[in-house]
């Protein structure tokens, strides 16, 4: 079986809420929709208090080239466009709508019939996509559209649909594999088109063999499209271990995945395309794990953008008390929830409860310079020697030891016997030569804006 | 036997010498010539190191200050007024004179004041903890209390107090390096005149959220009320974004905005007692006999408006330095001009 060769760790899987059917969620009261649910410039409101918004209805307007478009989620009232704080506390801005029904947009195609004729050319395509605020599932939240126009010069070679799903604790991509396979499919089919590719491959991790037999169900009614069985190995769903995995190729350091001639996308973002694309559906709801060993229930929640998660805390019956640390997202990638009264946004996979001997983290103590975070790197970085760069804020040794080349998956602080908080201050380092970097990029561009200017003058 | 002893003397002695010849040639063959000044500033440097001058070191400050040949823009905030003469008299120019400043550190958000609203697991760094959220109370602009600072200080000046969870600064110890400035991501410590006698006073606190909010967060937190603003007769204090600055050069410690804060905000330190209320009061006629002839003061009411004349007369005066900047501003355009 296949997988991805340098690094990985093995956590225990914990798939604990496996079995519980996609549930759907009650309509929230007030629905907080934040303007940065992705990655690049935050989305325009292009309401105003008091306006009656349908659910469906575009709300806000692309902020930028990398930017995505946002859709009411509910219906009703425009109560205020205001700075809410999200899960880390930090103000974003929000559209905070007050629920009254649940009136849908009439073009929206609510029908169950699965539509796989697919008629549009492959620019209406990512059109459609642009225009239903599409963004990828997996976590970083990119805009799908700009993922689906490769940079001039590269050519996609093939498509691969991540359903590896190699975080432990979360099953939301399970369940949707389970219940809405054909849609996957029939996703993956319109991204072929957009793409004007014909391999298109879809990886499963051996830990979930009846997704894999049901996806392969529909193998021979989809030419083109195949299953993959991986071996389980995190982070497999990384975008460039899974290429590595899935083709053998190597994605270079600080090349795009196009650069081989891949585009990986989640298989929850398949199905927000054939939602979009097939359904004329915007992307305003997804699929959430509700879980953690001191849940009374374990649940997979269908719900819209923008629900409180306190709301959904109390669904299943509030923080029970020995939950000291609640996570959104798994526990290897996931970010601790700071504020409860924080929204779901359109990428959010799951929330975590973890109890006090789960989370805590043991004492740190020296580098006693075993290597283990040099194996454990999936993209064969010195993590330890990262972190003594970033200490001593070199950045420039960090920017030659490819410090941007970390998809902070946590291996190495997951690895590391001295308990030494490795991601923690790579995040940092990271964003420290990110500043760096963005500050020359616009001395290059004041330079380049300036020169015409100057040869102005000397005519 | 005596051979031997003889030999290896008399060969290590010529070889000795040998070296000794072709190390003297060298060195003046290959000799760096630098200012002799820059040697003789930088040995009455205080030879810190610590980069609070902006330059890489001592030597680095002395070099730049000969090549400049003037103390423009030179300060050793670690020797102080006292080496900077000796700087001055060694380079044969004149001192410039500054007011010797500390670091202040602006938040006062002890746990009984501010409640912690989440536990941090994470690295003990400030500069990680503000990249993963907020902080562990309601306070978004307050002390994170992991001690950045301390491990920056090259001086032993400032340290973590157990108790409130807050970073104290060690006035003697501190040089005004500002090395602790740089290192807290929040920008909670500033440097500021020490003021005479070490009295100063500060807005302790960096909360810019609307006072509910900030109230909400932190009970000493500024909630921006303009009350200071309006009690200070010299127009030192400003608010911006729901946040009360104090500025130094105008302040002249009368702790009027101290009184009337109305949270503890307003920080006075190393004043002999603390401020009473009711000098409030007593100050508003000792403010009226000054001003007896304008305005005489019949009832209570007169005497809290008898501080008026004062604040028209500082405006007065502060329109006056105005022209006179204004006017400076005029003939140095003219030099410009010629």
């Amino acid at each position: 079986m296949k997988t991805f060769n340098i690094g990985g760790a093995h956590p225990n899987d914990n798939k604990i809420s496996k079995d519980a059917a996609i549930e759907d969620f009650p309509i929230v009261k007030k629905a907080y929709i934040p303007m940065a649910q992705h990655i690049g410039a935050p989305a325009k409101p292009i309401v105003a208090v008091g306006d009656y918004v349908k659910v469906g209805q575009k709300i806000a307007e692309a902020g930028g080239f990398i930017s995505a478009n946002i859709h009411s989620s509910v219906s009703g009232k425009v109560l205020a466009i205001k700075p809410v704080a999200d899960l880390a506390g930090r103000p974003v801005n929000t559209i905070i709508v007050n629920v009254e029904g649940d009136e849908w947009l009439d073009s929206i195609d609510r029908s169950p019939e699965i539509n796989s004729n697919i008629t549009l050319s492959g620019k209406e395509i990512i059109d459609k996509v642009k225009e239903c605020g599409v963004v990828g599932m997996g976590g970083a939240s990119f805009p799908t559209n700009v993922k689906l126009s490769p940079p001039p010069g590269n050519k996609a070679e093939f498509l691969l649909i991540n359903c590896a799903e190699c975080e432990p604790y979360l099953t939301s991509d399970y369940r949707l594999m389970l219940e809405q396979p054909e849609q996957i499919f029939v996703g993956a089919a319109v991204i072929m088109k957009a793409l004007n590719v014909d391999v298109c491959k879809i990886g499963v991790e051996e830990n979930k063999p009846d997704a894999i037999a049901k996806l392969q169900s529909f193998e021979s009614k989809y030419t083109g499209i195949k299953v993959v069985p991986l071996k389980k190995k995190y982070p497999q769903g990384g975008e460039k271990q899974l290429i590595q995995a899935m083709t053998g190729r190597y994605v270079g350091s600080g090349k795009l995945p196009i650069s081989v001639g891949a585009v990986v996308q989640n298989c929850a973002t398949a199905i927000a395309v054939y939602e979009a694309v097939q359904k004329n559906k915007p992307l305003f709801e997804g699929v959430i794990t509700v879980t953690g060993d001191c849940l009374p229930v374990q649940k997979n929640l269908k719900l819209r953008v923008g629900t409180p998660m306190n709301e959904i805390m109390d669904y299943i019956g509030g923080v029970p008390e020995e939950a000291v640390k609640l996570i959104s997202g798994g526990p290897m990638m996931g970010k601790a929830i700071a504020n409860l009264n924080a929204p779901t946004v359109k990428a959010s996979s799951a929330i975590l409860a973890l109890t006090a001997d789960q989370t805590l983290r043991k004492e740190e103590s020296n580098c006693i310079r075993c290597g283990k975070c040099i194996d454990a790197c999936p993209m064969g970085l010195e993590p330890y020697l990262l972190i003594r760069y970033t200490k001593r804020n070199n950045l420039e040794e960090l920017e030659n030891n490819d410090v941007f080349d970390c998809i902070e998956c946590g291996c190495c602080l997951y690895t590391c016997p001295a308990n030494i908080p490795l991601l923690d201050y790579i995040r940092v380092g990271k964003a420290d030569v990110m500043g760096v970097i963005r500050g020359r990029a616009a001395a290059k561009r004041a330079a380049a804006q300036n020169k015409p200017e100057n040869n102005k003058k000397e005519k | 036997m005596s051979d031997i002893i003889i030999w290896t003397v008399a060969s290590l002695t010529v070889l000795g010498l040998l070296l000794a010849v072709i190390l003297y040639y060298v060195a003046q063959k290959f000799k760096v010539e630098e200012n002799p000044k820059i040697g003789e500033v930088d040995s009455v440097l205080p030879q810190a190191n610590c980069g609070g001058c902006g330059f890489a070191g001592c030597h680095a400050f002395a070099e730049s200050c000969v090549k400049q040949g003037s103390l423009e823009g030179h300060f050793c905030t670690v020797g102080g007024n006292a080496v900077m003469k000796l700087v001055a008299e060694k380079m044969g120019v004149e001192a410039v004179e500054q007011a010797p400043q500390v670091a202040v550190v602006r938040c006062q958000g002890s746990p009984d004041k501010r409640k912690k609203t989440n536990d941090y697991g994470g690295a003990s760094s400030c500069k990680v903890k503000a990249s993963l959220y907020t902080g562990d109370t309601g306070c978004k602009y307050g002390c994170l209390g992991e001690g950045d600072c301390v491990d920056a200080c090259n001086f032993d000046a400032i340290h973590m107090n157990p108790q409130t969870g807050l970073p104290e600064v060690t006035e003697e110890n501190c040089t005004a390096c500002g090395a602790c400035v740089k290192a807290c991501p929040l920008d909670i410590i500033e440097l500021r005149n020490k003021g005479p006698k070490g009295r100063r006073v500060y807005v302790a606190c960096k909360n810019e959220d609307k006072g509910g909010v900030a109230r909400k967060a932190c009970s000493i937190a500024c909630i921006g009320c303009g009350l200071c603003e309006k009690a200070c007769k010299f127009g030192a204090i400003t608010i911006v974004n729901n946040l009360a600055y104090v500025d130094f050069n105008k302040c002249k410690l009368c702790r009027q905005c101290v009184v009337v804060c109305p949270t503890g905000a307003m920080t006075a330190v190393n004043f002999p007692t603390p401020l009473p209320k009711k000098k409030e009061t007593k100050k508003a006629p000792k403010a009226s006999e000054i001003t007896k002839p304008v305005v005489p003061p019949i009832n209570d009411a007169a005497k809290t408006e008898a501080a008026k004349p004062i604040a028209v007369k500082s405006n007065i005066a502060t329109d006056n330095s105005a022209k006179v900047q204004a006017k400076k501003e005029l003939k140095t355009e003219k030099k410009v001009e010629e």
